[in-house]
Order: structure tokens, then C-alpha cells, then sequence
């Protein structure tokens, strides 16, 4: 005999419960002191300064990161620059292949380690490091590696050459792949590299160059420096530099393309976003509603593509919304490490702070909803999925890029005022569309201002696939055949 | 005259295969350990439809498996018995009998199992027959040769029709999810099974491959789902066929719990129809006591 209830809400507050099931640490290898990977050694920083790097799912130090003053960041310059003029750009193509499809097969060998580390390191669920962070970064360097020798192929009777040195300044949301998508194209078309990871996770760049050194690559090929926002200054403003990739804060790269205004130097920006998802009236709900989780949940929303302003087609409103916080009772917070998490830590206190911030203010323009599984009480740094309904595009958790797990949802009614409500933003560097008809897709993603659209999916990668921005999201593509580019010089 | 008008438009949300298939994946990828495995593998235990629907069923079989049903290992005290016998209506009286008092309850397969090739008639005279024999559950099979023709209003009445004869006894609807060959018709049949009166939806008659697969159960269990929060009403699901080993339990049971929650975590509302997912269960609890595999003769094949 079925039962009526009261209340038609689920419980999934089960009298069975998943038990903890942490990936083991015992394979991995952590020294208490990093230095700078210059000139394809580890070298101490001049100036014999460190800065500790932080597990934020904890609040304790893992270990001690050099700081990499001017004089370091010179030396880096110089290295690449000589390995540039020895080395690398008089090898030819098919061999400086090999190197990167090495890098790519050590790096897949070294997976688990990789994703435990940048797990501890960046508070990252390990679900994800070990499926998405790690797999999609040894696939960049694979992809490239094909390229190597292609590139005339890639360009033709365009001549293609190397720029010489490129100076690559990289965020903390995803601190290998991001090192990849840098990395793997800057070698791919002969140039060398100087390449600062993020202050607060530093480490798996830093086994990286651990890697690279093994794989032997040429001294000076690969270089990395660590510190805060001196070191990305002293990079970018260095006069031996011939190209700038920065993927970061709007802000940040604002002042980039300041400081290199005037010079020879190359740039792409892969800066903020706040993404329309629009969900029509005929999408499969059920698969949608995974799809909004995908967009905004991911990696804690530390996700510059992140799907953080949601449009629901007013038919389908209550149902998805209801949907969408049951399945966000569902989410797990907790241990990173838990092979069961799926959402992790905070990267930093500084980012809780600003998601904090946000939330505060949200919480006075529309209503607030967070998901009501525990978090964890032990100095690491936590935030819950939040939800917040009835906002409008005035309200400034709609405009502004939070970087955390925060969505804003808004209903529409027709496609015309979606599609200007989604161009309505000074970002512009991703999309997603939901809805069971082809020709709607092609009507939308044509006029959606968006270096990336996803139709009935969200945050999907691939090496193939170009990624880049619109307007203050940025300019200059990576991945993909345009991901060579930016790195050549063309007829 | 009177205007005679059938309604010929029936309305289900449509799925996404891609989606429905990566949704599936990830319950697989939940690490189920411990105290937490063991109690998911006796649950599961307590879910089973203990099947047999064989030519060359006997009487003795039939015995020889209810008293499996009720006594799974009796060497490890605590265990849970099985939710039901599952057989053709012919064995349901031996069945019965053999089960009296156990709170075991005896299914039985009608409807012209497994084709459903038949007239109205018979398959409700065959329902008929079994419910008197004592059978406590039906499981039907619809006419998926219509359903595919697109007569879902036939499918809707002979549910309705087997419902009404099955009189106390609780009904299961079999869609064959493997012979409805997209994801949309699944959620379709579920739809349509729903609104007929089906207590329980059920993946396979065990005759097809596929039979049942994550992503054809998570179909089910959304429309149970969409269901639920229209009515307030619970449908129970059970998948059937090809779950044979306790990792595939407990990876359904984390699909179960993380789409429809706690009420649907109990043999009332949610069920494994499988002839040999307990024995890999039992070795499974035994080995979180012992620590150690045994051989697969340490546990009775009935």
C-alpha cells in the first residue's frame, strides 16, 4: 500500500550513512622546503625567503615555498633565454615532440600522487583531481606533443616560428591543469618558459618541475619560480620576455596589459566570468538539474566558467528550483581526500572571506538558501552550496564574479529577454543552454556572447576544444589548434 | 449521437541519455566501506526477490528455495531473509505452503510471462489464477509490441485491467525496459505504469539482455520521483536481471538512496529481483567478519 505524506519532500537524511573513505597519503613524496626550479636545477631564492604553503582543509602548513625575488625571476629569464638560444629552438621539431609526450606519459604514470597532492594543497575534492585536474592535464601535454612537428601543417604558408621566452602566471583553482594548458603549447611551438604558479598552491607545479627535471628536458626549457604578486610583477615587466599568458582576476589583468602597454610584448588574458546557464522550458529537467550542480558546484566554484547565474524559464521554475535544493542536500562537504566528497575546501581564508562577503550581501538583496549538510569544525576553510532566488540583475551577487560555491537564480519568460539578460554582463567567457531542441541551441548559441557554450552539459573540457573570453573575461584562446597561436610568430 | 473521443496524447518528460549515463557513473564511483558496506549488503539482502522461473522447475526446487529464502547462512546469526519468493503461478501454492508463518511473501510472474504475447483474457484469467493459488505479488508484463506501435492507452488498460484482478495482492509492472529500445520510452512506460495503479515498477523479465542497467533504474526512479512530489504517494522499483553481484547492490542502493532517500531504502518500496546476488552478498558479509574470502562451496546453492 503506497502512503501519503504531508510534505512531498524527500529525506535524504538516511539512517544509512557512507563511511569515511580516505585515499591513502602513503605514496606520496613531500619535502618540508621547496626552492626555484631555475636552469633545470633547484636553486634557494637569493634573498633566503619563504612563505608556507597551507592544506585549507585543515588550516596546517604542508610545507615552505621559496620566494622568488627580481634577481631570481632574472636568473629564470636568463636561463630561458639561453636554453632558448642552445637548445630548444634550434632542435628540431619531432624531438622536442618526444619531451613533451615524456612529460605527458610521467605525468599519467604519477597520477595518484598528482591528485592526492593537489588535493592537500588546494582543498579540491580528490574525486575531481583524480578525474578531471590530473587526466585532462596529461592529455594537454599529449595533444601538444602531436603538434610539434605539425605546426607548418597547422599554418600553412605561414612560416611559423617560436617568440622566444614566454612569462606564464597561473591561478590556484586548477594549479596543474593550468600549468599544462601554459606549458604544453608554449614547448609544442618552441618556445621556453618562465612560469609562476599561485601563492597558496605552489606544490604540484613544483613536483612538476620535479618531473620535467627527470624527464630531462634541456636546462632552462622549463623554469618555475614561486612567490606572490612581486614575482608575477617582476615577470610580466621583465624586458627579456616575449609573450605574457595570464589566466587570474580581471583586476590582475588589467595591470597587466598596462605594464606591457607600449612593448613588443605577445599577451593573452583568461580572466573572470559569471556565466548565464539557461534552462528552457523543454530541457530534461531531471538532467539539467545535474547540469546546474556541474555549473556551479564544481570545485567549490572556484571556476572561472562557472555557470553562476542561472535563467529558469518561468513554466519550469518551482520545479527545478525544488529539484536543485533537493539534490543539493545531497552534495557531501567534508575531507577532500574522501574518495565521497564532493565539494571541498576553500582555497584560502582570504577567498572564504570574499565569498563571506558576498554571501552577506546577497543575503540583502534576494532569498537565501544554503544547503544543510554539516561541514566539518577544524580550522579549515568551509562554505556551503548556496542558493539565492528572486535576484535581478541589478543585485551585485548577479554582476560580480564571486568565485565560490553561490548561484543566482532569475526566472524569464521569453527567449529574447534570456538571451539580453545573459549579454547583459561585462563578462563574456562561457554559456550554457538546456533544452531538448536542436534548433533552439543554434538560435541561442549564435547570439550568446560567449567564448564558451555547452548545450545540455556543463564544464566539459578538452585539449581540443579552444577556451577563451569575450570582452573583460579576456582575450586569446587556449586549446585547440588556436591554442598554438598566440605562441608563433605568422606571416 | 454520442461523441465517442479517446485521448491519444500522452505527455512524459523527456531524458537525456548522456546525462542519465553520467549521473549513473558517479553513484559507481562512491567508495562504500565498512560498518557502511555491511549494512548496505544485509539491506540488500533483506530486498531480494529470490527467482526462479525456469521450464524445469519442481516442486522440490521450489521448497528447496524457500527455505533458502528464509534461512540464507545460518552460520552467521542476524541475517535479514529474503523479501519474497518470486515464481510461475503453477508453483505458487507449493510456495506458499513452504513459506507459511516466515513473513517471506510468494510473487508471481502473470500475464503470459515473459512475452506477454496474449489475449486480455488470459493474462488477466492467468492473474486471476495465481492470486488465488496465494500469491501476494504479481509481477506483469505489458504488451511491448503495442507500447511500441504506440498504443499507449492499451498499455494504460490492461495495467488498470491486471490491477483490478489482482484484487489485494500488490502489483508489479515488467516493461522490458530492454526491448523499449530509448530511455524516453522507459521513463514513457514508467509514466503510463504509474498511472494504471502499478505498486512497484520493474526493469526485466530476466529473458532479455540488457536487462536491468543503472541508467534504465535511475529512468525509473526519477519518474517515481516526479511521482512522488506531485502525489505525495510512493511507487516502489525493482530492477531485475543482471545485478549479480553485491558491488552491483550497493552501487543501486546509493543510486536509491541519493534520488528518492530514505522511505524508498526497504524491501516495501524497493527490491532486487535475482536468482544469484545472495550468495555473493553473503560472501561479502562473511569476509567484512573474517577478513578472508571463502570458497564459493561454502554457501548453498539452492
Amino acid at each position: 500500500m503506497a502512503i501519503k505524506t504531508k510534505e512531498n519532500h524527500l529525506k535524504f537524511n538516511t539512517k544509512w550513512e557512507y563511511a569515511s573513505a580516505p585515499e591513502s597519503k602513503d605514496h606520496i613524496e613531500l619535502k618540508d622546503q621547496y626552492e626555484l626550479f631555475i636552469g633545470g636545477e633547484f636553486v634557494k631564492p637569493k634573498k633566503g625567503k619563504y612563505f608556507p604553503t597551507i592544506n585549507p582543509a585543515t588550516g596546517k602548513k604542508i610545507a615552505s615555498i621559496a620566494e622568488a625575488s627580481q634577481e631570481d625571476v632574472d636568473k629564470a629569464v636568463k636561463a630561458a633565454r639561453t636554453a632558448y638560444d642552445k637548445y630548444w629552438s634550434k632542435m628540431p621539431a619531432k624531438e622536442r615532440a618526444k619531451y613533451i609526450y615524456r612529460i605527458a606519459r610521467m605525468l599519467q604514470e604519477r597520477a595518484r600522487e598528482f591528485a592526492v597532492i593537489e588535493t592537500m594543497d588546494g582543498g579540491k575534492a580528490i574525486r575531481e583531481s583524480k578525474s578531471v585536474d590530473i587526466p585532462l592535464a596529461a592529455a594537454h601535454f599529449f595533444y601538444y606533443a602531436g603538434w610539434a612537428d605539425k605546426l607548418d601543417y597547422a599554418f600553412p604558408n605561414r612560416n611559423p616560428k617560436p617568440l622566444g621566452v614566454a612569462g606564464q602566471v597561473i591561478p590556484w583553482n586548477f594549479p596543474l591543469l593550468m600549468a599544462a594548458w601554459k606549458i604544453a603549447p608554449a614547448l609544442a611551438t618552441g618556445n621556453t618558459v618562465v612560469l609562476k604558479p599561485a601563492e597558496t598552491t605552489s606544490l604540484t607545479a613544483l613536483k612538476l618541475a620535479e618531473l620535467i627535471q627527470e624527464a630531462g628536458l634541456p636546462p632552462g626549457v622549463v623554469n618555475i619560480v614561486t612567490g606572490a604578486g612581486a614575482t608575477g610583477a617582476a615577470i610580466v615587466n621583465h624586458p627579456d620576455i616575449n609573450k605574457i599568458a595570464f589566466t587570474g582576476s580581471t583586476n590582475v589583468g588589467k595591470i597587466i596589459q598596462k605594464a606591457i602597454a607600449g612593448t613588443d610584448k605577445k599577451a593573452t588574458l583568461e580572466l573572470g566570468g559569471k556565466a548565464a546557464n539557461i534552462i528552457l522550458e523543454d530541457a530534461t529537467i531531471d538532467q539539467a538539474v545535474e547540469g546546474i550542480i556541474n555549473g556551479i558546484y564544481f570545485n567549490q566554484g572556484h571556476v572561472c566558467c562557472a555557470g553562476s547565474r542561472l535563467f529558469v524559464q518561468e513554466s519550469v521554475e518551482d520545479i527545478v528550483i525544488k529539484k536543485l535544493k533537493a539534490r543539493m542536500e545531497t552534495l557531501i562537504i567534508g575531507d577532500p581526500l574522501d574518495k565521497n566528497t564532493d565539494i571541498g575546501a576553500i582555497n584560502s581564508s582570504e577567498q572564504l572571506k570574499t565569498i563571506k562577503k558576498y554571501i552577506k550581501i546577497g543575503k540583502t538583496e534576494a532569498d537565501f538558501y544554503e544547503s544543510s549538510c554539516p561541514i566539518p569544525s577544524n580550522g579549515g576553510f568551509w562554505c556551503k552550496p548556496t542558493l539565492f532566488t528572486n535576484t535581478s540583475q541589478s543585485h551585485r551577487i548577479v554582476q560580480e564574479e564571486i568565485f565560490g560555491p553561490v548561484l543566482a537564480v532569475q526566472s524569464f519568460r521569453t527567449i529574447e529577454e534570456v538571451l539580453e539578460k545573459a549579454n547583459n554582463t561585462y563578462y563574456g567567457l562561457s554559456a550554457g543552454v538546456w533544452t531538448d531542441k536542436g534548433s533552439k541551441i543554434f538560435r541561442m548559441t549564435s547570439k550568446l556572447r560567449a567564448g564558451v557554450i555547452w548545450a545540455n552539459t556543463y564544464n566539459k573540457f578538452d585539449p581540443t576544444s579552444p577556451f577563451g573570453g569575450f570582452k573583460e573575461s579576456g582575450f586569446g584562446r587556449e586549446g585547440g589548434l588556436h591554442g598554438l597561436a598566440p605562441y608563433l610568430k605568422l606571416n | 449521437m454520442a461523441v465517442k473521443r479517446t485521448v491519444h496524447f500522452f505527455n512524459s518528460p523527456t531524458v537525456d541519455q548522456i546525462g542519465v549515463q553520467e549521473r549513473a557513473a558517479r553513484f559507481m564511483s562512491r567508495s562504500i566501506k565498512k560498518g557502511s558496506k555491511v549494512e548496505a549488503l544485509k539491506l540488500a539482502l533483506s530486498m531480494i526477490d529470490l527467482t526462479t522461473l525456469e521450464g524445469k522447475d519442481t516442486d522440490s526446487k521450489v521448497r528447496q528455495l524457500c527455505y533458502k529464502a528464509m534461512h540464507l547462512h545460518d552460520t552467521y546469526p542476524g541475517l535479514p531473509t529474503v523479501a519474497a519468493i518470486c515464481v510461475y503461478p503453477t508453483f505458487v501454492r507449493v510456495a506458499k505452503e513452504a513459506l507459511k508463518g516466515s513473513g517471506v511473501n510468494v510473487a508471481s510472474v502473470a500475464t503470459a510471462f515473459p512475452s506477454g504475447q496474449s489475449t486480455m483474457d488470459i493474462k488477466i484469467q492467468d492473474t486471476k489464477f495465481a492470486v488465488s493459488e496465494g500469491a501476494d505479488e504479481v509481477d506483469m508484463v505489458i504488451s511491448r509490441g503495442r507500447f511500441l506501435r504506440g498504443e499507449h492507452n492499451y498499455i494504460f488498460d490492461e495495467i488498470a485491467a491486471v490491477k483490478e484482478a489482482c484484487g489485494k495482492a500488490r502489483l508489479k509492472v515488467i516493461l522490458e525496459t530492454g526491448e523499449l529500445s530509448t530511455l524516453d520510452n522507459v521513463r514513457k512506460a514508467s509514466d503510463i505504469a504509474i498511472l494504471a495503479g502499478a505498486d512497484f515498477i520493474k526493469t526485466s523479465t530476466g529473458k532479455i539482455s540488457p536487462a536491468a542497467t543503472m541508467p534504465v533504474t535511475l529512468v525509473m526512479l526519477e519518474a517515481i520521483r516526479d511521482h512522488y512530489y506531485n502525489t505525495g504517494e510512493i511507487i516502489g522499483m525493482k530492477p531485475a536481471g543482471g545485478i549479480r553481484t553485491a558491488k552491483q547492490a550497493v552501487q543501486y542502493l546509493v543510486m536509491v538512496r541519493e534520488t528518492l532517500g530514505e522511505d524508498w531504502l526497504t524491501n516495501k518500496y524497493f527490491r532486487f529481483g535475482a536468482s544469484s546476488l545472495a550468495n555473493d552478498v553473503l560472501l561479502q558479509i562473511v569476509k567484512q567478519q573474517s577478513g578472508v574470502y571463502q570458497s564459493k562451496d561454502y554457501f548453498s546453492k539452492d
